[in-house]
């Protein structure tokens, strides 16, 4: 079942009139071009439904937050005035 | 050639220990108003190891969080420095720390950058946190 296509738009005519005066190559050419834009005119941008976590930005392992975890221990409980 | 590495190392981090022992007295007096403004929720726990001002603050909690971090930073450096790690990554592991230690009342950030207000159930801490 097809129906004509009826065009509307002043802006797509025109495009179609420059699409017929040009040569046969570049007709394919721009036609090719333009496909994607006809096939794919929905574009559906969803928002993330998790909140944003925004991690520092520091390169640490695991292995070195448990190997640095004690001393940070100590650190603390010998300087409480400034912890 | 490791053993070299390790020398220049040494050699290396000696004048900086001994700069660090004549600098100044390391470890000064308790500062009154730090214990007030963290108790009172003025001053909260970073992420990162250092402490910040929570919300809009005046002149003395200025000068009260620059000295605290400065003390901080001259701790992580030299700690870090002994356990070959980065300062940033010393400071973080403390800073997970002192957000687990903040008692009840007491202010604190959240990773997604919101203060919070510790109360009876645990931190949001960074995930990297032990």
């Amino acid at each position: 079942m097809t129906r004509p296509l009826t065009l509307s738009n002043t802006w797509v005519r025109a495009g179609l009139k420059r699409l017929a005066r040009l040569g046969e190559d570049n007709r394919r050419l721009a036609v090719l071009l333009l496909l994607p834009l006809l096939t794919s005119a929905c574009v559906t941008i969803s928002a993330p439904d998790k909140p944003i976590v925004i991690n520092l930005n520091i390169n640490i392992k695991q292995e070195v937050v448990y190997r640095l975890d004690g001393d940070a221990k100590a650190l603390i409980e010998q300087n409480k005035d400034i912890f | 050639m490791r053993a070299t590495f390790k020398g220049l190392l040494a050699l290396a981090a000696l004048p900086m220990i001994a700069g660090s022992m004549f600098a100044g007295p390391a470890f000064a007096a308790p500062n009154p108003d730090y214990a007030r403004a963290k108790a009172a929720g003025t001053i909260g726990e970073l992420p990162d190891g250092y402490v910040a001002i929570v919300g809009s603050g005046d002149s003395m909690l200025e000068r009260v969080v620059s000295d605290i971090n400065k003390q901080r930073r001259e701790l992580y450096t030299a700690t870090a420095m002994e356990k070959k790690a980065t300062v940033q990554q010393m400071a973080f592991v403390t800073g997970c720390n002192t957000i687990a230690n903040t008692k009840p009342g007491e202010k604190y950030q959240s990773p997604d950058g919101t203060w919070r207000t510790r109360d009876a159930s645990a931190p949001v801490r960074d995930t990297r946190c032990p």
